[in-house]
């Protein structure tokens, strides 16, 4: 089937299978290679992306389902060479090392609510993304830390 | 800035390419003409093999090839190599089950490799291997050491007779035994330490390559690409070195795991050379649990010795160790010479006896995961130091006081043959103790009670060794840019060896640190390398790049004075530029790279001891007894690294490594079922890695005393954290435990093990 979806602002026609998943679409049809695939029952959240500015696990979705939405990927946040605050949060607190998880990590950090608005809020919103090397010390540090920027996107 | 740019907190320079989705991870290389492949594994814990029909999977749409055991051995494909062989304590020599890359005619665990299929993709792979058929003949399995050494237990190994594959043993066995014939007092627990699943984020993946001339390419996330090469052209493929190439690129996390050489390294290669194109496996989670090696998975008998006024006499340790089904290349070393002679830690216990028996189950094979023996070790004897302080009615902060050995006493040579280089044992205690508000505890608890929780409060004081053994290279060239490149034969899997080698290169040659770029992980461009294990990297690969860097700086001085015909002594150098003092004649390094022979320089370290750091726990829970749920509510570490390289990287390896620990201690836990060797934690949905809501924030802190043996001071810190929070989470439980009668508890304490040891001690049970 034909499908026509904005990626990265970008408009994507292809043609899938129905049983195509998003994050195969992305990763072997788009070469957008920074989601992730890190478990097979949608428990780790690495292929989280923003579908319609919503976080989703792109495991869990059809490439069907994306027809004529938008999908932001982790390539997308950067403005050239300037880093998403919250990208440049992640670093600054070392919220990442061996990088795996970082990309769905950072999608899912951009979309937890307003009422995220302490730590144990923002330990709770980030239940559905697994990081196995850092304890999630500076990962929390760095969300906070993007969101109580002025111009932090909620 | 401290000499060899120790002391910054510089930020890491991976972190642009992996924040941005531009890092480069196995299954992100995609050779042109790739095809994919797919393991058929066994479904039985132990059978035999009584055919294996192929013919309808090889006839499948797309496929290429659908490989057995037959294969393999029609072109002297060698089995999967064990590296480690303890000696026996009767001398013997220890005999090694064969572990085939494809079984042949029997399998011993769920999940061993029968068939490899390749097609044109994976979903053909996959749709083919269904239609593999294989007569079965089912046989009795073994899943728990306890049934695999009970008599009469089914034989399954004729290497392991008594399914027992080697007797190990280390200490004065004599001496041990005449100190708790005289002791005062003998407290002795039984422990088990849970098998766990190491689980890095990116599962295992491998590409198998062949070029023009026959040349073979593995593309896999390792921790050392020199060991897997090295085991697969010596040992499998017995092939020179030269024919094969093995790259590691970014690599999603190690922990241990991936050390190993597994069967899917040698299938990529077997098929790629087969088929003349580039075959990509890439593990899938559930798949991942079959088959990936498992860590931990002890028995332990553990009885401490001690006179009238506390003070600890001897240790002496029993370990029934589960191998799994097979070897890997250090199984036999994790509990062994690993971790064993750990068993004394940070404490003056005169005589001490550990001896381990390897145990062989119908169970996935183990090898090191975070921490290897180590953990193992400071669990047993931090919980015997507990259990004893509650025998005698001391804190655990005044039993630990009485028998630290004395910073006056280094260095001190332990009664298992280590010797500390130093050490301030009491002097870390007690900082955590202050940090972690342990003399207003009583208050809290008070507190806690008047909600119905019960609050507790709980340490460890571990040591550990790490960084010693092998020795290590590096090398650096500079280019016409008066760039450097870094060329080193460790293994980065997340802990920032980028960013940390590049700070040692910036500081010599007074550049930043974006000027230098950090090569790790590719057999053809370096020529040797241990890799990256028993937190090696800094304390050793530290050492050989500064020395490297001092080399490569000398030469740059003597080739300055030759082009600017100067005397050396007459050079001032900054910033890339040595200058004739008192003139404006200067040359730069990369005028220097661009003259004949180039500039570059070659260091070697290899230490003669390991490094020994130490530090304190206190971790705070609070358990709620209507659910058995523990919450950590406050966590406080203060380590001894010695001279530290980049604070936010060191505080990174110990929270991830006391993440580690808490799972091991209350979440984490690989289960077969018990009669059939099914494997229950098969997927991420029932094998409990923390999630962010598991874990407080971490307090650290150190206490740093400067490592004697490596002349950069520093002592290995990749595993700290996963060896001192175990101890420090379970004493915490028990102590929360203790005013309901609760005396003992095994990890992982989950809110059901930890309801039923209430309801047990209140004599309730139903």
């Amino acid at each position: 089937m034909r499908i026509t979806l904005s990626v990265n602002g970008r408009e994507v026609v292809a043609e899938v299978e129905p049983r195509t998943l998003l994050v195969t679409l992305l990763r072997e049809r788009l070469a957008l290679t920074g989601t992730h695939v890190g478990c097979d029952t949608g428990q780790c959240g690495a292929c989280t992306v923003h579908l319609d500015g919503r976080a989703v696990k792109s495991c869990m979705v059809l490439a069907a389902q994306a027809d004529g939405r938008h999908v932001t990927t982790v390539e997308g946040l950067a403005d050239g060479d300037t880093l998403h605050p919250m990208q440049e949060a992640f670093r600054e607190h070392h919220a990442l090392q061996c990088g795996f998880c970082t990309p769905g990590m950072v999608m899912a950090a951009l979309d937890l609510g307003a009422e995220a608005s302490d730590s144990r809020a923002v330990r709770d919103g980030l239940d559905g993304n697994l990081c196995r090397c850092t304890g999630y010390h500076g990962i929390v540090e760095a969300v906070m830390a993007a969101r109580s920027r002025a111009d932090a996107p909620l | 800035m401290g000499r060899f740019g120790t002391g910054q907190a510089v930020r890491r320079v991976e972190d642009v390419r992996l924040l941005t989705g531009r890092g480069r991870y196995t299954d992100d290389i995609a050779p042109a003409g790739q095809v994919m492949s797919c393991v058929l594994r066994s479904p039985h814990a132990h059978a035999e093999i009584r055919r294996v029909a192929i013919e309808a999977a090889l006839a499948a749409p797309g496929v290429l090839g659908v490989f057995t055991a037959a294969d393999l051995a029609a072109e002297g494909v060698n089995t999967v190599p064990t590296i480690y062989r303890p000696p026996n304590r009767d001398g013997s020599v220890m005999r090694v089950p064969p572990r085939e890359a494809l079984a042949s005619i029997r399998v011993r665990h769920v999940g061993e490799p029968v068939a490899f299929v390749v097609a044109e993709t994976l979903d053909q792979a996959r749709d083919a291997a269904e239609l593999i058929e294989i007569d079965w003949e089912p046989l009795p399995a073994i899943a728990e050491i306890a049934d695999a050494v009970a008599p009469g237990a089914p034989a399954g190994w004729p290497e392991a007779p008594g399914n027992v594959c080697f007797d190990w043993e280390t200490g004065d066995e004599a001496a041990t035994d005449r100190a708790f014939t005289a002791a005062a007092k003998v407290v002795a627990l039984d422990l088990v330490n849970n098998r766990l699943a190491p689980t890095p984020l990116e599962a295992r993946g491998a590409i198998g390559e062949i070029d023009a001339d026959g040349k073979l390419t593995l593309t896999t996330g390792s921790q050392g690409s020199h060991d897997l090469h090295g085991w697969l052209c010596e040992k499998v493929f017995r092939i020179p070195p030269e024919r094969l190439r093995v790259v590691s690129p970014d690599v999603g996390g190690g922990f241990g795991m991936r050390l190993s050489l597994f069967p899917e390294h040698i299938l990529v290669l077997f098929a790629a050379r087969r088929l003349g194109r580039p075959v990509k496996w890439i593990a899938d989670r559930s798949e991942a649990f079959l088959a990936d090696t498992h860590g931990r998975d002890n028995l332990t008998h553990a009885e401490i010795a001690l006179d009238g006024n506390g003070r600890f006499l001897a240790v002496r340790v029993a370990i029934l160790a589960n191998m799994g089904a097979y070897l890997s290349q250090f199984a036999a070393f994790v509990p062994t010479r690993a971790g064993a002679s750990m068993h004394v830690g940070v404490y003056d216990i005169p005589a001490a006896y550990v001896r381990v028996k390897g145990v062989m189950t119908n169970t996935t094979p183990v090898d090191a995961y975070r921490g290897a023996g180590r953990p193992e070790a400071a669990y047993t004897l931090e919980r015997l130091v507990d259990a004893a302080a509650r025998a005698l009615g001391l804190s655990p902060d005044e039993i630990r006081r009485r028998n630290f050995i004395p910073a006056a006493r280094m260095p001190f040579a332990t009664a298992l043959g280590q010797t500390y280089d130093g050490g301030e044992f009491a002097r870390v205690m007690a900082a955590a103790m202050a940090r972690a508000g342990w003399s207003d505890f009583a208050s809290r608890r008070t507190e806690a009670a008047t909600r119905g929780r019960l609050r507790g409060i709980g340490m460890s004081t571990y040591i550990e060794v790490c960084g010693g053994g092998s020795g290590e290279n590096a090398e650096i060239r500079f280019d016409a840019e008066g760039l450097a490149t870094v060329l080193i034969g460790t293994q980065s899997t997340g802990q920032g060896h980028e960013t940390a080698y590049a700070q040692i290169v910036a500081a010599e040659f007074g550049l930043g640190v974006e000027r230098v770029r950090v090569m790790q992980g590719d057999t053809d461009l370096i020529a040797r390398g241990n890799g990256t294990s028993g937190s090696r990297s800094l304390p050793i690969g530290g050492p050989a790049l500064a020395c490297a860097a001092e080399k490569t700086m000398s030469k740059a001085r003597a080739m300055a004075a030759q082009a600017l015909g100067a005397l050396p002594g007459e050079l001032t150098y900054a910033a890339g530029t040595f200058t004739v003092a008192g003139t404006n004649r200067f040359v730069t390094l990369g005028d220097l790279a661009r003259e004949p022979g180039g500039l570059s320089g070659a260091g070697y370290w290899k230490p003669a001891a390991p490094t020994f750091p130490n530090g304190c726990h206190i971790c705070e829970v609070e358990i709620d007894p209507e659910t058995g749920e523990t919450a950590i509510l406050r966590y406080t570490v203060v380590d001894d690294f010695g001279v530290v390289m980049n604070p936010p990287l060191l505080a990174g390896q110990v929270y991830g490594g006391i993440a580690q620990g808490i799972g091991q201690a209350l979440h984490e836990r690989v289960v077969y079922d018990r009669q059939s060797a099914q494997l229950l934690s098969g997927t991420l949905l029932d094998y409990a890695l923390p999630r962010a809501s598991d874990l407080p924030a971490f307090d650290f802190a150190t206490e740093n005393v400067p490592c004697a043996s490596n002349p950069m001071g520093v002592k290995g810190a990749g595993e700290a954290g996963a060896i001192g929070a175990c101890p420090a989470v379970i004493n915490a439980l028990l102590d929360a435990l203790a005013p309901v009668g609760v005396r003992h508890i095994d990890m992982p304490a989950t809110p059901m093990r930890v309801w039923r040891a209430i309801r047990d001690a209140k004599g309730n049970s139903q």
